[in-house]
């Protein structure tokens, strides 16, 4: 579903991707461990064309989309949730929402219905302006925000950074439903749990480049991260 | 009684003149943060399309309500085109472009209908209030300002282009990921913000004259009262506006209107001073 090959990218003069490749397969979940300052940011935003590519080829679907603008990628299928969640603070929830959907130019009451069954502990927030949520109601909202647009491919960025307990357990559970009804996932995450309770596939980003494969049950043993990732989780 | 009111008439005016050329300004300024130096201009343009309609026979009220904005807010679309949209996030290079523009369309203007003042004058009359008489037309120009505001606020706050506008002038690049077309939007403003200051300057041209120079006398003021007024663009612009607007009145009754613009700055410094982020910086944090 998507492809990504010799991705090249950075911010003004200094390079973060020299080079990254990996592909997520239809209806697959892929997660990508790595230490901070590693590029996964980077790597989901170039993808999603907040930065550019300095070269290299993304392609969703069988269609290259490293030139397009970040609008008519998302409307090709992506769908984004970034590191510190970016509601928008002075909307309220329901605006939140809805913006996304009119994003979208889809039919707005059906979408906004289903996503509220899908998000329960949104409804009694709904007037609420985004700013005044706590970081777990905002890390809800911005996956439910990023749904509103029907994506086909979900780019997570560290969904569980600051996140209590409890709503990581509910993100997980979210996301496996999400992933029975076909959607494929790109995650990059540090915490250890997520990343081995959702993926299928667990990948390494180390000084811009994927550099192994290594199997989820491996990250049950210590031992093994360690020496995968070369330190404790 | 009367004098209080007729006083009170004064420093409305005053009020709504400043709101109504400050606020084409405030609508670029705050979705975009785009500093336009040829707003001025916007609203010489505005003037001289009412004028120049009006000679060419039509009505008054029609060359001043539709003739003038839709003529800048066409403009205010190509200029967008050829100049803004190259410089985006270059605020520095804007403001360059943007004064390049401004003394470009003043030569032009001069070359085309010479260096005199044209203008018409103020349709309404005059209405008496006991001993003193105010401008019809004042009155005029303070309802035209209070339902131009209602219905930027209203488009902003209740339509679907209002709330994809609201998003996108937080966070660009989320809402771009979310599917919005950012570049048309940000098209979109900097053409309605300079419908607005055609419209603006159609409205003053009764009270102020016209010439090619008239945009350089309001951009000062122009750029004081959206400062002031900070990150809001509504509630911010307004509520500068009355702040400073009431400032230049009384200035103007007790000492003279010079004293009376000194006065209003020497305000406006101070208050940036105490609330560098203006007004709204502090108070009416969430307003629009």
């Amino acid at each position: 579903m998507l492809d990504v090959g010799g991705l090249v990218s950075g911010y003004g003069r200094i390079g973060v991707l020299h080079g990254a490749d990996l592909t997520v397969g239809e209806g697959s979940c892929v997660g990508i461990l790595g230490h901070n300052g590693m590029g996964k940011t980077t790597l989901l935003r170039t993808i999603m064309g907040l930065l550019p590519a300095r070269a290299g080829r993304i392609t969703l679907d069988g269609t290259e989309i490293q030139r397009l603008p970040t609008h008519a990628r998302a409307r090709l299928g992506l769908g984004y949730v970034p590191q510190g969640r970016l509601i928008f603070p002075a909307l309220s929830v329901l605006d939140n929402l809805r913006f996304a959907i009119l994003a979208k130019g889809t039919a707005e009451a059906a979408i906004l219905e289903e996503i509220l069954d899908g998000f329960p502990e949104l409804k009694r927030l709904l007037e609420r302006p985004g700013g005044a949520l706590s970081g777990g109601e905002q890390q809800l909202l911005s996956l439910a925000r990023a749904l509103c647009g029907r994506p086909r491919l979900l780019l997570l960025d560290e969904p569980t950074e600051g996140i209590q307990p409890s709503i990581v357990e509910a993100m997980v559970e979210r996301i496996h439903g999400l992933r029975r009804r076909g959607l494929s996932v790109l995650l990059v995450e540090q915490n250890l749990d997520f990343i081995q309770a959702l993926s299928d596939r667990i990948l390494l980003i180390q000084r811009g480049r994927i550099t192994r494969e290594m199997p989820p049950a491996a990250l049950a043993d210590p031992a093994l991260v360690q020496e995968f990732v070369g330190t404790h989780a | 009684m009367d004098a209080i009111l007729a006083t009170g008439i004064q420093a409305l005016t005053g009020i709504a003149s400043l709101l109504l050329v400050s606020l084409g300004l405030a609508i670029v300024f705050g979705m975009m943060r785009v500093i336009n130096l040829a707003h001025g201009e916007f609203l010489m343009l505005g003037a001289y399309s009412a004028i120049l309609a009006v000679e060419a026979g039509v009505n008054l009220w029609v060359a001043m309500l539709v003739v003038a904005p839709v003529c800048v807010g066409l403009l205010g679309a190509v200029v967008e085109r050829l100049v803004i949209r190259r410089l985006y996030g270059r605020m520095v290079d804007t403001m360059l472009a943007t004064w390049g523009l401004s003394l470009a369309l003043i030569g032009a203007v001069t070359m085309a209908f010479g260096n005199s003042v044209a203008g018409f004058s103020a349709p309404l009359g005059s209405v008496q209030i006991g001993a003193y008489s105010t401008s019809g037309y004042g009155l005029f120009l303070i309802g035209a300002t209070v339902v131009l505001l209602l219905a930027v606020w209203m488009v902003l706050r209740f339509t679907p282009v209002g709330l994809i506008a609201r998003g996108t002038m937080q966070n660009a690049g989320m809402a771009a990921a979310l599917g919005v077309p950012t570049e048309r939007v940000y098209a979109l403003s900097f053409a309605a913000g300079a419908a607005v200051s055609g419209l603006a300057g159609a409205l003053m041209a009764p009270f102020s004259g016209v010439v090619p120079t008239m945009g350089t006398a309001y951009i000062a003021k122009c750029f004081i009262t959206v400062i002031t007024g900070g990150a809001a663009m509504l509630a911010g612009t307004a509520t500068a506006a009355g702040l400073l607007g009431s400032v230049n009145t009384i200035g103007t009754f007790a000492f003279t209107p010079v004293l009376g613009e000194v006065l209003m700055l020497g305000v406006a410094i101070v208050l940036l001073r105490l609330l560098p982020q203006g007004i709204t910086g502090r108070f009416f944090r969430r307003a629009l």
